[in-house]
Formats: structure tokens, sequence, C-alpha cells
């Protein structure tokens, strides 16, 4: 059934309270990226004392504790902080960048272009990404010293196929619909029509495909640096868990939570804020998954069960009110 | 057939581009790789063994590089991965094959944990919608969008250090035990073997749990659910007939996910210093043994390979319209 | 009420001592709850006799399919039921449809009542065997068959629609668009049901295939003495096999009566209208009338009765009333089997000429 205001509703502020989080969650973490390094008290890779072997608990002089060689570990994640959600956030703006490009390409055209770009996706995606990941970095750190944007370059290559192949299937299915067909009829270009008439229907589906590839960049560079293969002397959340899993912290009889749990945490989070962010976009684009109709309340008022079993419509055990007032 | 053969074409064409990358990556980058090899093995070195390895990282060769690209396909023809730096003078190939079974058993065993016990889940909170479960689900999205590392060094600090319900590291007790097939070797390796599988499948069922849910919401607005509660059949057999064919894109999504539970796992026997692939991996990285990484990155993409096509098969099967001659 | 005794029947609706089939009092539906509420069927009202065939017509958006499904509970969500009766009469008593527990329904559903759809390629299970999804119900409901019996009735069953036994181990989509049709209706006479919901059964269908099942269900029809609620938007399909035509407008049931009747001497302006919306192939030509305007918003319906707006004979009372079922006094008199929502058969009121015919 159509709404009424269609446009109310687009605009209106969510309603799931797990958007709303996911939506705070992403400021807050925007937010670290940005001022992070700034807010640090300490120097990350300054040994602050040479004489305890030990990690310190959190305590007044640092809040999250130390590492065994006396680091602060609150200004290692938030110098961390930034390098990894840069890197992830780049790896999702190129990635989607050529995701669109050749999704809706191949889709729009179709034939020889089609397949070989379709061909080149399957090939992407069907590539284990970590061990490819792997082995380019593994040549490149040595010899050159990555930064945070070649990082994210090297991550989109294996991220964009995914994306690519949803944005494929959609521009196929809308190539045929009236509205392009005018449009080529009237002889409108085809790049302006990809641009113009496609793409902005795309919107939705474009910012899904970017979140998800924003936290498979996230965990590709964490994973990549808790390996080492990334030059451990480059500050993520990945390299502290790096540093973290070597002094085996978890397997110390006094647990050094105060060392894994931050950066772990922080990368979980961060990707759920996404996650959160996109079930949202979700449930906006396929109204069959947003919840169920009728509020607890409601439900109860009218007798009706608030689980509503497929084949037993329910009756309801009060009379319903007619808008138009007559029976 | 038609979907097999296309799918076998498109397996084919990734291990030649695999194998490509691998030949050429090398070439690409700055610097000797032969040079540090040396300087790792130092006095174990021949002037036999450095020809080799001029010949496949094509350094000071007079070979051409179409002629170093065949040579390498043809060492690759005869199983050989080159030499391990670190492991000299054992061969790539033995070092993974030694491996490869730990990571095999392991991650095997817990994709279809996750696999089965994800896909019956998401029927339930898909059947039962409005339940609790409906709220669960954002919480594990939480696992989903931690690294699996993280959640394994989680597993590690809580059941293993402080609980001490399982051990912290290793596949069997290296100090006491003779492997072999009896039984007190056997239940120690699957006592190791509990944590790094949990770690696993607490990483990777969210993706089934969601997606099988997703599909049976879907589904069962279709008229053939409709027309099977019409017919008074009972309620299990109404959720089969819509399981059966929602279950359709988990197992085609299936080759999408393998690629990083693999990945995923790797970094899982890492935390765990577990003697699979991603033990060796962690020793090839800090002893940049290049050789011994590009011999798994090979290693693993065929095993990819392959899992795909058994879920392909597993998917014609399932679906009778694939099977269809065109 | 009487039985009417048109020659034009093949197949008398019986009416046993017992009473009706079906019966359907003030049935009130609506998708959504409180205020988002949509009112998509209001108070509407038929009763069905055993082996008679009961057309339902109206537009899209009048309701009829969510009547048809309501009345089998198997009105999908949001869809609720929020007022009426609905009694159905099985061999074994008499059944309150709406009060019914899962088990009763699942008891009675397919052995008394089976469902035909507009698709078949979407009522048809994709990834079974049409062999498995005939003997599913035989298993379900016939617990006394072994499957040696079960394949034999199910192959029993094609042949009955006309389709090769072999079939049985083909999957939905080797089949073409009238077998699989065929098939549907295979799969609903397979529990010998007392009747037959059959939500546009063949508009998915050429014209020929369409003729074909029809005549096909009509030969079933008699061998096997089921009831039928038709639903449709072609009155002049109904005019042709039904017995009983009811006719549905946003919603509520204007006009309801035999057949024949119907399409000589409809008293529903609506119903009028209709008839006169398609030309016959036959007869002199005439000018298409058709009706003005376009169905409402069921979100915001006409106050009075719903109509009014599209009505070439509105009044000042059917603005502000809505007019009830009603049998008008000249059908009463000659004992027709007829109802109507519209004022202008009020009595006393001046009923136009076009309206007020009798059946010669």
């Amino acid at each position: 059934m159509p709404h009424k205001q269609p446009h109310k509703h687009m605009f209106q502020l969510p309603k799931s309270a797990k958007i709303r989080i996911g939506l705070v969650l992403a400021l807050l973490f925007t937010l670290l990226a940005v001022i992070g390094p700034w807010l640090a008290p300490y120097n990350p890779n300054v040994s602050l004392s040479t004489t305890n072997p030990l990690p310190q608990p959190p305590s007044s002089h640092h809040w999250l504790g130390t590492t065994q060689v006396q680091q602060d570990v609150l200004s290692q994640l938030l110098v961390g902080g930034r390098s990894t959600i840069l890197v992830s956030l780049i790896a999702g703006v190129i990635a989607t960048f050529l995701a669109v490009g050749f999704g809706v390409a191949a889709g729009y055209y179709g034939g020889w272009l089609d397949d070989l770009l379709s061909m080149l996706a399957n090939i992407f995606l069907v590539l284990p990404a970590l061990p490819l990941l792997i082995v380019i970095f593994g040549f490149l750190s040595k010899s050159a010293n990555p930064n945070d944007v070649l990082i994210g370059v090297v991550i989109s290559i294996t991220g964009w196929a995914f994306g690519a192949r949803v944005l494929r299937a959609q521009t196929l299915s809308m190539r045929n619909r009236d509205y392009v067909t005018s449009a080529r009829i009237i002889g409108e270009r085809s790049w302006r029509i990809m641009a113009f008439e496609i793409l902005p229907n795309l919107v939705p589906i474009v910012a899904t495909s970017f979140l998800f590839t924003v936290i498979y960049g996230v965990g590709a560079y964490t994973a990549l640096s808790f390996l080492g293969v990334i030059s451990v002397a480059h500050w993520s959340w990945g390299t502290m868990l790096y540093w973290a899993q070597s002094a085996q912290a978890a397997q110390q009889v006094h647990i050094e939570w105060w060392w894994f749990l931050p950066p772990g945490l922080a990368v979980g989070l961060f990707g759920t804020s996404l996650a959160l962010l996109n079930f949202g976009i979700d449930e906006f684009i396929n109204p069959r998954l947003r919840a169920a109709g009728l509020s607890r309340r409601t439900a109860r008022l009218a007798g009706l069960p608030r689980r509503v079993p497929l084949g037993l419509t329910p009756v309801a055990k009060s009379p319903a009110v007619s808008t138009s007032g007559q029976r | 057939m038609r979907l097999i053969v296309r799918r076998l074409t498109l397996y084919l064409l990734t291990a030649i581009v695999a194998i490509t990358v691998n030949f050429f990556i090398p070439r690409l980058m700055p610097g000797n790789p032969v040079e540090a090899a040396i300087g790792h093995m130092q006095s174990q070195v021949t002037p036999a063994t450095i020809k080799a390895l001029d010949l496949q990282y094509g350094i000071n060769t007079k070979v051409g590089l179409a002629g170093q690209y065949f040579h390498y396909w043809g060492q690759l023809f005869h199983g050989n991965l080159g030499i391990s730096f670190s492991a000299y003078p054992a061969t790539v190939t033995s070092v993974i094959r030694a491996a490869l079974p730990w990571t095999i058993g392991l991650v095997g065993m817990a994709t279809i944990i996750s696999f089965v016990a994800g896909t019956l889940v998401g029927i339930a909170a898909a059947w039962r919608r409005g339940s609790w479960l409906d709220n669960v689900l954002p919480a594990m999205t939480f696992f989903q969008a931690a690294p699996y590392f993280f959640v394994a060094i989680l597993m590690v600090a809580l059941f293993a250090t402080k609980l001490g319900w399982f051990p912290q590291n290793s596949g069997y007790d290296t100090t006491t035990l003779n492997p072999g097939l009896n039984w007190p070797f056997i239940s120690d390796v699957i006592d190791h073997a509990i944590l790094p599988a949990l770690t696993i499948v607490v990483g990777s069922i969210a993706g089934w749990i969601i997606g099988m849910r997703n599909m049976m919401l879907t589904t069962m607005d279709e008229d053939y659910v409709l027309i099977a509660q019409a017919k008074g059949l009972s309620r299990r057999r109404v959720i089969t007939y819509a399981a059966r064919n929602a279950i359709l894109p988990s197992v085609s999504g299936f080759s999408l996910a393998i690629g990083f539970v693999v990945s995923g796992s790797l970094l899982t026997e890492i935390v765990f210093s577990y003697p699979g692939i991603g033990y060796v991996l962690l020793q090839a990285i800090g002893s940049e043994d290049y050789p011994l990484l590009q011999g798994i990155f090979l290693v693993i993409t065929f095993a990819v390979l392959a899992a795909n096509l058994i879920a392909d098969f597993v998917y014609s099967f399932l679906d009778p319209r694939t099977r269809q001659e065109a | 009420m009487t039985v009417t005794t048109s020659s034009a029947n093949k197949h008398q609706p019986a009416e046993p001592a017992s009473g009706p089939l079906l019966e359907v009092k003030d049935l009130c539906v609506d998708y959504g709850f409180g205020d988002e509420a949509v009112h998509a069927v209001l108070d509407a009202s038929l009763t069905l006799r055993h082996g008679e065939v009961f057309g339902l017509a109206g537009e899209s958006g009048s309701g009829k399919s969510t009547l048809a499904y309501a009345i089998s509970r198997l009105l999908r969500m949001p869809g609720v039921i929020t007022g009426g009766e609905v009694t159905f009469r099985t061999p074994a008593g008499t059944v309150n449809l709406l009060n019914a527990g899962e088990a009763q329904l699942r008891d009675l559903r397919w052995t008394q009542l089976a469902v035909v759809v507009q698709s078949a390629m979407n009522a048809l299970n994709p990834v079974m065997t049409i062999g498995t999804q005939l003997t599913d119900v035989l298993e379900a409901h016939r617990p006394g068959l072994n499957r040696t019996a079960r394949r034999e009735r199910a192959a029993g069953l094609l042949e009955m629609v006309g389709i090769a036994a072999d079939r049985l181990g083909s999957y939905p989509h080797e089949l073409s668009g009238g077998m699989r049709q065929r098939v549907m209706i295979a799969m609903a006479l397979a529990l010998e049901p007392q009747l037959m919901i059959m939500d546009e059964p063949t508009t998915a269908l050429d014209v020929v295939t369409q003729r074909e099942i029809l005549e096909e269900l009509t030969d079933l029809r008699e061998r096997l003495g089921f009831a039928v609620l038709f639903i449709t938007h072609d009155l002049s399909l109904l005019v042709e096999i039904a017995d009983t035509i009811a006719v549905m407008y946003a919603g509520r049931l204007v006009e309801s009566a035999p057949a024949r009747e119907l399409y000589s001497s409809p008293r529903h302006p609506y119903s009028y209208g209709l008839l006169h919306s398609f030309p016959g192939l036959h007869g002199p030509r005439e000018r298409m009338t058709g009706i003005a305007g376009s169905p409402p918003d069921l979100r915001d319906l006409p106050s009075g009765c719903v109509f009014h707006p599209r009505c070439q004979y509105v009044m000042d009372r059917c603005r502000s009333s809505v007019p009830p079922l009603i049998t008008p006094e000249a059908d009463r008199r000659a004992g027709a089997d007829r109802l109507v929502a519209c004022w202008l058969h009020e009595p006393g009121a001046l009923t136009p000429a076009e309206l007020g015919r009798s059946e010669s």
C-alpha cells in the first residue's frame, strides 16, 4: 500500500533503537579519527620507564595502563585510531568508486564488456583476499614504507567486487524500465543516463555497499597489522594487538586485559556501528524486514497474538473503530 | 551441469590469475628478495641454490620474462613450490604439508558446525518473528564485526587462562603424548581444538543466521508457502518447504564466505599457536620467507576454490532448475 | 431461501436439510490496526450452498480476494479480521472458522476446503516434484495409505486433469503454464473437498487455455459435486460459469443475484455500469458507457454509499447513509433470490427503469 505522504516517511528520523545507536557510535568514531592524536597524553612510541618489566594496569597516570615496555595504551589507542579509521574509509571510498564504475557499466552496456567485467569481479570475489594482501604487503612493506593512503588503495583492490556485482544486478533490472528507455530514445548520452537516471535509484545500495566495504577494510587492515605484515612501527589498533599477542597478554596468570581489550573492542564497536547503520538501510530498502507491524500494546489491546503465525489470520477480540464513523 | 561448467571455468581462470600474480609481485616490488634470502640462510647456501632462486625471482638471469613464467608453471606442475628460507633446507611443500591437515580439520569442522547451527537459528528467528531472537541479532553483529583473532584472544583469556577449562596453546600436548591413532592423543587433539573452533563459529555464525533469516522472511511471503499452510500440513512440513528454498542463497553465498572464514581461521590459529597454516604464515612473515609466503597463498587459494566447487555441486543438487540443459 | 429452478443451471445447488455449506455474516477485515487500519472488507455477507458455483466479481482493490482468504483464515499479515461470523458446514459438524484453533483448521484444510491461486508457478514449490506436492496432502490427511497407494492416487489425479502420469517426477518449471494450472486443480481435488476457493485461476492464461481449464473444471464439478467460490474481475466469465454472482466495490458487497438474472437485469448502478463496459459478440452495436471516475482510496472512503461519487443516480441520502443489503420489493414478490445495497431499491423509492427490470 502506498504511503499517504511518501516524502514525510523518507526523511523521518529512524525509529529503531539499533539504527540510532549505530549513528551515534559512527559519529563518535569519526570524531575520534579527527581529534584523537591531539588528545593523546603521551607519545605512543615512548617507553616511559625502563625499570618495569611488566605491563601496568590502569592507574591515574595511565588510564588504560601500559604495555610491556611501558608505553601508554590510551595514547596508542587514540593515535592508532586515526590510522585505522582513515585507512578503512579510504579503502571504502575507492572500492565503492570502482564498484559503481564497473558494476553500473557492466549492467548498462551488457555484451562483451559485461562478460569481461563480470568475470573480473568473480575472480576477485573467489580469490581469498587476505592471503593475496599478505603477499602484496609482504613484498611491499620491506622495500617501501606504505602510508595510510597507499594501504587503503591496495586494500580497496580486493574489496570492490562484491559491490560491483550487486550494483550490476540492480542496473540490469533498471535498464529496461520505462524511464531509461525513454531517455535513450530521446538520445541522451549513456553516461548521463547512468549518472542521472540510474544512479539516484541506487543510492541506498551504494550506501550499504560503502559501509560493508569499510567494515571489510577495517578487518583487513587490522588483520594485516596483527600479522606484522604491515610495519609494526606504524600505529593502528591491529598493531596494538600484535604486540599484545607477542607478549601473550591473554595467557598470563594475571591477564593483561587492558592491553588487548581496548583495541579489540574499538574495532568491534566501529564495525558494529556501521553494521547497525546497514540494518537501517536494509529495512528501508526491504520493508518486509521491518519490525512486524503491531506494537506490543496495540496487539494486547485487541487481544491479538504478538507473534502472528502464518496461515492463521488473527481475529480481533475487540471491535475495531471504523474511521468512516458509520457501520 | 551448465552451472558446474561455468563455475569450473571461473575457478581455472582464478587459479591462473593467482599463479600469475604470484609470479609478478616479487618482480614488481623494489628490492631484491634473493639477497634477503641469502641473509637468512647464510652458511647453508650453495651456488646451485642461488641460481635456482635467481631463476625463480628473475634476478641476474639471462632467461627472458616469458621463459621465467613458463619455468614457474613447470615447477608448479611438479609440485615444487620452492625452498623455504626459514626452514631451510626443507621445501615449501613439505612445510605446508605438515601444517595443512591441522587447518583443514579445524576449519572444516568449524565451518560445518557454524553453517548448520546458523541456518537452523536463522529459520527459527524468521518463523518466530517478533520473539527475543530478533533482539539478539544486533548483539551478534558485534562478534561478526570484531576480528576473529580478537574473539580468539577473549576466548583464551576467559576460558583458558581464567577458567582453565581448555588449554591455552598448541594442537596437542607435545610434551607428553605420541601422535597416532590412540585415544589419549585424539581426545587431546579435540580438547585443544575446541576453543579455536568455537572462535571460528562465533565469528562466522551471525552471517548465516541473518542471511537465512532474511531469506526465510522473503520466502514465507511466497504463494507456495501459503498453499502449504492451506493444505493443512504440519508446521514442521511447512517450515521445511520454505527452508528448502530459502537455503539456496546461503549455499551460493557459502562461496563468498569461505574465503573470509579461512582467512579468519588462519589468524585464530596464531593466537592459539595452533600448528596449522596460520602459524606457519606468521613464521614466514617474521622471517621474510617469501617462497613460503607465496606457497601458502597458492595452497589457500586452491583450497578455497575446491571448497567453492563442492558448494556448487551441493547447490545444483538442491535446486533442480539449474540442472536444465538450457 | 428457495432454490432457483433456472433451466440454464446444469447443476442444481443442493441444500441438504442441515443448511448451506458456507455462511458469511457481516465480515469485516482490516489491513493494519488502530489508526492506520485500512478497511478492506466491510460488512460482507454471503451464503454458499453445496455444489454451488458462487462468483465474486470486482475491480482490483474491491476486497474480493481479501474476503476469500479471510474466510479460510489464510490472509497474510497485516490482515486482521475485525468482526463478523463465518460458519462452515462439514460432515462432522458446523465449524465457526473464525474461532477455530490451529489443529481444527489443519484438520479441515484441504479435506473440506481447498484453495487455487492465480499463478501456478508461484503456488508450486519450485524445488519439489509434482508428485511430492500431490502426495504430501495424502500423507498428512490420509494416514491409512501407503506409499504405493499414494502414488497411484497422485497418478489418478493427474489423469483426471488430462496429464500423463509419467509427469509425476517433473518439476514445476518443466511444465507449461496450462499444465501447471491443471496440476494446481488436481492438487486441490486430492481429498475431494466440499469447497474450492479459486482466486483468479485463469486470469494469467491465454483465452484458449482459459476455456480448456474452465471446461475441465465444469466437468470435474459434475463428477465430484464440489462448490466453488470463484473470484475474478471478469464478469463476463462469471456469467457463463457461475450459479450466483456477487459484486464487490471498495470492500462492500453491493449486489448478489443468480448469474442469469444479474446479467439480464442488474439492480445496482455499479453492476449496471460493469455489464455495459464490455461489448457482446452478438446483437446490435451499443455505445459503451463505462463508469465515470475511479475506485476510491481505501484509506479515505466516501461517506455514505461508497459508490456515490461515481453514481449517475446519486441522491442526497446516498451521501450520508450506507445502504444495507436488502431484497427489492419486486424480487421478494417474485421469489427471486437477490440482494442489493442501494437506496434506489428502498421500499417506496423511485427505481430507474433500467435497474428495475424483472427477468422475463
